[in-house]
């Protein structure tokens, strides 16, 4: 065989190889945001996994968090006629326009980890999303169980000023504990989402409370902020995870490792698996004409130390957190 | 001293001395110090650490400022040298480590200072360049990850104590007395002064104004890499996204509360650092004293908008009561 004739045999087997695997099989495309955060990476990762454990031939389109550029990517994925559209907005609104041209092909859009703004509910199939307010309260709960009757002074790291998953994430803690009145909410401080500034925040809670003594939990709205209240718990000579209780939300997979050490005590997961349920949506909808609810709520896991937190830091590490 | 301290800085001083009653105010224990794990630990301690990188940053930027230029890339810079330091750490030695990322500290001032004085950019669009792009970079070398490390090396750079003393804080008080030795202790100051003075005289009198720009501006990037190891060191890890996020405005603000005017010709290292310091005692207050968090940049705001009046040569009944306090008529 010369190695003409065994270029063209590989190129034609490569070409075999792109082809879809049966005629059945969906396309998605999929306008992803960009590389935001570590979260978004690892929904990307998973998107990737749960496409290819159904047989989906998923394109995903990286945004680099521009709106111009995911307008683009969803007309490209409109003139290549795909079975359905999965948008992550990077902004909720002006998005009329191209969900419309979506909507003349009769290509159905499924709106991923956030929602658009409220006009244009009939231009998209569903949203699957999280609730960030059950978070909330998935994790006052935890602590309002795990505490009893005991009084607990509980000191707050928020998330950005302004931002709606912060706001949502104080709303459900704080109506989850209203209904104890032995848990209180003592000092509450913007942490900005950022493990240097949680620690920051916390080293200056610690002092304000006698030196940490009269801190009974730490509630952070997003894990990395813990990360960093351990640290500062742990310079101060305090015992993270035994004298202060720590719950925290997103599941990302340092917060496994601290809890390894028996340093960090429940964190909430926020699940990278957005695609999972939409790929069902789509092919349900597809295949039997099931029409979805317009919002898909995502399941809110409380993950503690005694949920083999070795094994979640396992199955997390890969997914580019 | 009076070199490094000039009759100026009253009015800094007599700033951070306020804005430390009001914390006494504000936090009863404030000046309380102990010692935590062979560490001082205290309030107090917590403004000086948390100052550095802003303090570090501030002696890099002065320089640039006293030659009439600025630096707006020092952020990006520091996430760039932090995700260095933290991608390495774990697999060579601290003198490695501390060398790649002052290294990448050098070359980013050199193409800052490159592009000002050899391409004669505009300093606030050549640096801008970097600014955008750094951050880019820093993304693609931690791959958009929290990359984290446990080299006891590393983390003692941002976690360890000299006598009870926090590192950054000595590394910090260190690059003050290096850079005041180098700058006051020589020439150089008074060139770097005459080349943002005027920068064509100096240049026919003789002045090397093209090595003097490229000199402070490879400055500012070695310090904005120190400063981007610390804040690495300190939550031993780098993010990309967040780290010096914004602090090249602080720094700046650090430089002017410190009396450096922004078209050059002067400058005091002292009074910047002390500017660095008047900052993150607000901040630290505002964190203690239990205000909501939406408070913190109006806050901020309004102390910066006071240190600043209190300099203001117009106000002219200020400045009398300044000449009465140095015992001078006005």
């Amino acid at each position: 065989m010369t190695f003409k004739a065994l270029f063209a045999a590989s190129a034609t087997a490569a070409l075999l190889l792109a082809l879809p695997a049966n005629a059945a099989e969906l396309t998605i495309g999929f306008s992803q945001i960009g590389s935001e955060s570590g979260w978004r990476a690892a929904e990307t990762s998973v998107s990737k996994q749960e496409a290819t454990k159904r047989k989906v031939n998923l394109k995903i389109a990286d945004a680099q968090q521009k709106q111009e550029n995911q307008i683009k990517a969803i007309r490209s994925f409109i003139a290549q006629n795909v079975d359905a559209i999965f948008l992550a907005p990077v902004v909720s609104t002006g998005w009329d326009s191209v969900l419309k041209e979506a909507k003349e092909a009769k290509i159905p859009v499924v709106l991923l980890d956030r929602d658009i703004d409220p006009s244009g509910k009939d231009l998209y199939l569903t949203a699957v999303t999280s609730d960030s307010v059950h978070e909330g309260a998935v994790a006052g709960e935890w602590l309002a169980k795990t505490v009893g009757e005991k009084a607990c002074n509980v000191v707050e790291l928020q998330g950005t000023v302004g931002a709606s998953v912060a706001a949502n994430r104080k709303k459900g803690f704080d109506t989850a504990i209203a209904k104890h009145a032995n848990l209180k909410v003592v000092r509450s401080q913007t942490g900005d989402f950022t493990r240097a500034k949680g620690k920051e925040v916390m080293e200056s809670f610690i002092k304000a409370e006698g030196g940490g003594k009269t801190i009974c939990a730490v509630y952070a709205h997003n894990d990395d902020m813990m990360v960093g209240a351990i640290q500062a718990m742990k310079e101060a000579g305090l015992k993270p995870g035994k004298d202060i209780l720590t719950v925290s939300i997103d599941a990302v997979p340092d917060i496994f490792k601290a809890m390894v050490a028996g340093e960090a005590n429940a964190t909430v997961e926020l699940t990278p698996n957005m695609a999972g349920p939409a790929f069902d949506t789509v092919a349900a909808f597809k295949n039997k004409g099931t029409v979805p609810p317009k919002w898909i709520q995502t399941e809110s896991r409380l993950l503690t130390a005694a949920d083999d937190p070795q094994k979640e830091y396992d199955s997390k590490k890969g997914l580019g957190y | 001293m009076t070199a490094l301290l000039p009759r100026r800085g009253l009015a800094q001083i007599l700033a951070l001395v306020v804005i430390l009653a009001v914390d006494r105010v504000v936090s009863p224990q404030f000046f309380d110090l102990r010692l935590q794990d062979g560490r001082l630990f205290g309030s107090i301690i917590d403004v000086l650490n948390r100052g550095t990188p802003v303090a570090l940053l501030s002696l890099g930027m002065v320089l640039v400022i006293a030659t009439r230029g600025i630096d707006l890339s020092v952020g990006a810079v520091m996430a760039i040298c932090g995700a260095i330091a933290a991608s390495l750490a774990d697999s060579h030695g601290l003198p490695v480590v501390l060398a790649a990322a002052l290294g990448a500290g050098l070359v980013c001032g050199l193409w800052n200072g490159f592009l000002v004085a050899v391409l004669g950019m505009q300093p606030i669009v050549a640096t801008l360049i970097l600014m955008v792009a750094g951050r880019g970079i820093a993304q693609l070398i931690t791959e958009g990850r929290i990359v984290t490390f446990t080299s006891p090396d590393l983390v003692w750079l941002g976690n360890g104590a000299i006598l009870g003393v926090p590192v950054p804080i000595a590394i910090a008080l260190g690059m003050l007395l290096l850079t005041g030795a180098v700058v006051r202790g020589s020439a150089l100051g008074l060139l770097i002064e005459a080349t943002g003075g005027n920068a064509r005289a100096s240049e026919l009198a003789g002045v090397g104004t093209r090595a003097m720009i490229l000199a402070v501006y490879v400055w500012c990037g070695v310090c904005a890499a120190l400063a981007g190891v610390i804040a690495a060191a300190d939550i031993m890890g780098a993010d990309a996204n967040n780290a010096g996020l914004w602090l090249e405005l602080d720094a700046i603000l650090a430089v002017v509360i410190g009396g450096t005017s922004l078209f050059g010709g002067r400058f005091s290292l002292v009074l910047a650092v002390l500017g660095a310091l008047i900052i993150q005692t607000m901040n630290t207050g505002i964190l203690l004293s239990g205000y909501p968090p939406e408070f913190n940049l109006l806050v901020k705001a309004m102390v910066v908008l006071a240190v600043l009046l209190l300099q203001s040569p117009k106000l002219s009944g200020f400045a009398g009561i300044m000449a009465w306090l140095r015992g001078t008529k006005p």
